[in-house]
């Protein structure tokens, strides 16, 4: 066989596509705390006030229930659970756009640290507050960064550690208050820790598309940051934090995806038009049905990533572009088959619905848009480019 | 309870009893069979134990080692995953013994007599009648179609109307058809592709005896759910590989041939990549909840996932083939003795798989049955359910 007919294939993985036990005791505390404290009309009405965080809430998910440390070991302040608990968690997170920095820095920036040398004070002081829940970090890159494409950084370290330089686009740079920022140093890349607090750091807010998931231009102007890594070690940090909440991201995406499904159905069984329940007309329950079934297919899609992440498989960077590529269109299609089937009510402010349709959109781009990630598949599987 | 310790044992006395090396195929199976390991979740006395079903693998495993003869599944699949079950379920004892045996062997071939050309989705419309003779027996007359094995099979499963004056779901009987009966002819349906797989069969005074009815007189649709209902428990029972199916075949056709590719080929070739491998994925997990016994929603859509997958994939490499996309392997008439999805060539592959979203229930049906049974929809009105047949409009 020669190079340009062997196939892509090594043995196929193994995952567990299931939930354990475990899984789905932590879903129910989950969504028992975000049924309380963020149903949809409460995350509407949070949006319009001056307050773009429920700060109470994150306490209770992050610390209350523990979840800001799933992914860090116990030794090192966390539950010592993996990306398959976090993945649950971020299913119940897009089940109701909740706005939490959780994907931001329970699952980035703490995978980041986690790549690190954890035995230095500099790394495991941070990762320690974001391991439970005390403080909000923040990897300070553009959301739409794809794995696998990190670009030169835009922010400069001078030999003394003195940052200067602007990241536009940062998810949840506003709650955050520890920065991990990629600077190109002296020697190559450098990752820095940046309090937030500290001179020479600013943050404008941004108008967002989604509004339950708020950007702002980081600008360092003189800031001095903690060195963390250099070098290889840096950049691979970044890139394992990127893979991490790529993959994870399609659970996300599978919850908003669910949530917009279980309400069409909802609605479309009660809303009554030419004397039917409309949801019989096959026009309408067809469509839903074909949303079921890709609905059906993007949790294989999430669990597999979620569990080559958690098992360190070498195939995940294969399983993480597949779940995105699949998932992400999924949850943009099912929020706008959701604001459709729901007909006028769908397209008005106090329906929920444009809520998941904004985070669905804004999901598609974030972490790499689907055709990036499909583009990262050609190279991984062997299916290359003309 | 039989375990699979205890498995082991028998079929290691099956083994030396009857050495495969010096044992005549037929005899090695009816000797399976006998020793209750045909298929272990059968009765013991009609070639199972009453052990779990998920151990008939481990049967399996030691037989395959042995390098002992297997009953060729492929060759009588309507039998094995049709027939069996409702005859287990709604036959008397002396169908279980008479028909059971044979038909697991292979000695005898069975068909399925149900589809009509009046009567394919709307199969309860079903138009072939059984009317009662003097002696209490059944004269058959009618058309059906869509029969796989017609031309090989010695018994079908056929459904036929008993009382037009009902509804029609209430006017149905099931009976098992003697297909060398006189009355029986069967002519090859040739398909698009060219080739004849399936059968019309014309039914013409053919004579049933009572003995041959499943179930009660007029109680024939609901022994057939459950023939239909065994038809899709078939799915997810082993695991695919990656670039397993009709993706494999695009896949290495894009890697062998580097001159034809085109950047709008790639990307389409990448989102089909990834609808495979997640459809992939998606039967994968049902297949693992099947084994901690929870089975999931999730088989009522995989055939829709399939038929949609396999069209597209296999339009794509015709596309793609360019020039030898437009030639076609051979249209000579006939009659394959099983059917290959993945097989021959990319025109054959394109054209048979425009069959995958009608054989079986229609994407259609499918996605009727998705949105009323998983999802809970409320149903389309019926102007049908409680009309006699013999009004219905035709």
């Amino acid at each position: 066989m020669t190079a340009e007919t062997r196939p892509s294939a090594a043995p196929t993985p193994d995952p567990d596509l299931l939930y354990s036990e475990d899984e789905d005791a932590l879903r129910d505390a989950v969504r028992s705390l975000l049924a309380d404290r963020s149903d949809p009309a409460t995350v509407l009405a949070g949006l319009e006030s001056d307050v773009p965080y429920d700060t109470g809430l994150w306490r209770a998910l992050a610390t209350g229930i523990g979840t800001a440390g799933l992914l860090v070991p116990e030794k090192l302040g966390g539950a010592g659970a993996s990306t398959r608990e976090a993945a649950v968690v971020m299913e119940e997170l897009g089940r109701s756009v909740a706005p939490v920095p959780y994907l931001t820095s329970a699952v980035i920036a703490v995978t980041a640290l986690l790549a690190l040398d954890h035995d230095r004070e500099e790394v495991a002081t941070p990762l320690a507050a974001l391991a439970e829940g005390r403080t909000v970090g923040v990897l300070a890159l553009p959301l739409p960064t794809a794995p696998g494409g990190l670009p030169e950084p835009a922010v400069r370290a001078d030999p003394a550690g003195v940052l200067t330089g602007r990241v536009t686009s940062v998810a949840d740079v506003a709650a955050a208050e520890l920065l991990l920022v990629l600077a190109q140093g002296p020697d190559g890349p450098e990752l820095h820790a940046v309090e937030a607090a500290a001179d020479g750091v600013r943050t404008e807010a941004v108008t967002p598309l989604d509004l339950t998931r708020p950007l702002g231009h980081l600008t360092l102007d003189g800031a001095r940051g903690r060195l963390l890594a250099a070098g290889d070690r840096a950049r691979a940090a970044v890139e394992r934090a990127l893979l991490t909440g790529a993959g994870l991201l399609a659970s996300e995406q599978l919850g908003v995806a669910e949530w917009c499904l279980t309400e069409t159905v909802r609605h479309t069984a009660e809303r009554t038009q030419f004397g039917r329940p409309v949801g019989s007309f096959q026009a309408l329950k067809h469509r839903m049905a074909a949303l079921w079934l890709e609905v059906a297919s993007a949790r294989a899609a999430a669990r597999n990533a979620a569990d080559a992440l958690a098992t360190g498989s070498p195939d995940a960077a294969v399983a993480v572009a597949v779940a995105q590529a699949y998932c992400a269109p999924v949850a943009v299609r099912a929020a706008e088959e959701c604001v459709q089937l729901h007909g006028g009510i769908g397209m008005t402010w106090e329906h929920p619905a444009h809520l998941f349709l904004k985070r669905a959109k804004s999901d598609e781009l974030a972490l790499g848009s689907p055709g990036r990630h499909r583009e990262a598949l050609a190279g991984l599987v062997g299916l290359d480019a003309p | 309870m039989t375990d699979a310790q205890d498995l082991r044992r028998r079929t290691a006395e099956l083994l030396a009893a009857h050495p495969p090396a010096t044992t005549d195929r037929l005899e090695f199976l009816r000797a399976r069979f006998d020793a209750g390991l045909a298929w272990v979740h059968f009765p013991a006395g009609l070639g199972g134990l009453d052990a779990p079903r998920s151990l008939q693998a481990v049967v399996d495993a030691e037989l395959a080692a042995a390098g002992a003869p297997d009953n060729d599944p492929g060759r009588i699949g309507i039998g094995l995953g049709m027939a069996a079950p409702t005859v287990l379920r709604f036959g008397t004892d002396e169908q279980k013994q008479r028909f059971l045996r044979p038909l697991w062997t292979g000695e005898e071939v069975w068909c399925q007599l149900f589809s009509e050309p009046g009567a394919g989705s709307d199969l309860a419309a079903l138009a072939t009648r059984a009317v009662r003779d003097d002696e209490g027996g059944w004269v058959v007359d009618g058309q059906k179609v869509w029969t796989s094995s017609a031309h090989l099979a010695r018994w079908a499963i056929l459904i036929a109307r008993t009382d037009p004056d009902v509804p029609k779901h209430r006017g149905i009987s099931y009976f098992i058809c003697d297909m060398t009966d006189p009355g029986v002819e069967v002519r090859p349906l040739r398909q698009i592709t060219g080739e004849a797989e399936f059968n019309e069969v014309f039914l013409t005074g053919v004579r049933i005896p009572d003995a041959h009815r499943l179930g009660a007189v007029g109680e024939g649709w609901k022994v057939a759910q459950t023939t239909l209902m065994n038809e899709r428990v078939a799915i997810g029972g082993s695991r695919i590989p990656r670039e397993g199916g009709m993706i494999g075949v695009a896949a290495a056709d894009w890697r062998a041939r580097p001159a034809l590719r085109t950047h709008d080929l790639h990307q389409r070739l990448l989102k089909l990549w990834v609808d495979a491998e997640v459809a992939r994925l998606t039967g994968e997990r049902l297949r693992q909840q099947l084994t901690k016994g929870q089975p999931g929603p999730e088989g009522s859509g995989m055939k829709l996932a399939f038929a949609r997958l396999a069209q597209e994939i296999s339009g794509w490499e015709v596309e793609f083939l360019a020039e030898d996309g437009l030639t076609y392997d051979d249209w000579t008439m006939r009659r394959p003795d099983g059917v290959d999805f993945t097989g021959r060539e990319a025109g054959y592959r394109y054209l048979r798989a425009k069959g995958n979203s009608i054989e079986g229930g229609t994407s259609e049906v499918l996605l009727n049955i998705v949105a009323e049974r998983v999802l809970g929809l409320p149903p389309e009105p019926r102007t049908d359910k409680d009309v006699a047949w013999k009004d219905l409009p035709r």
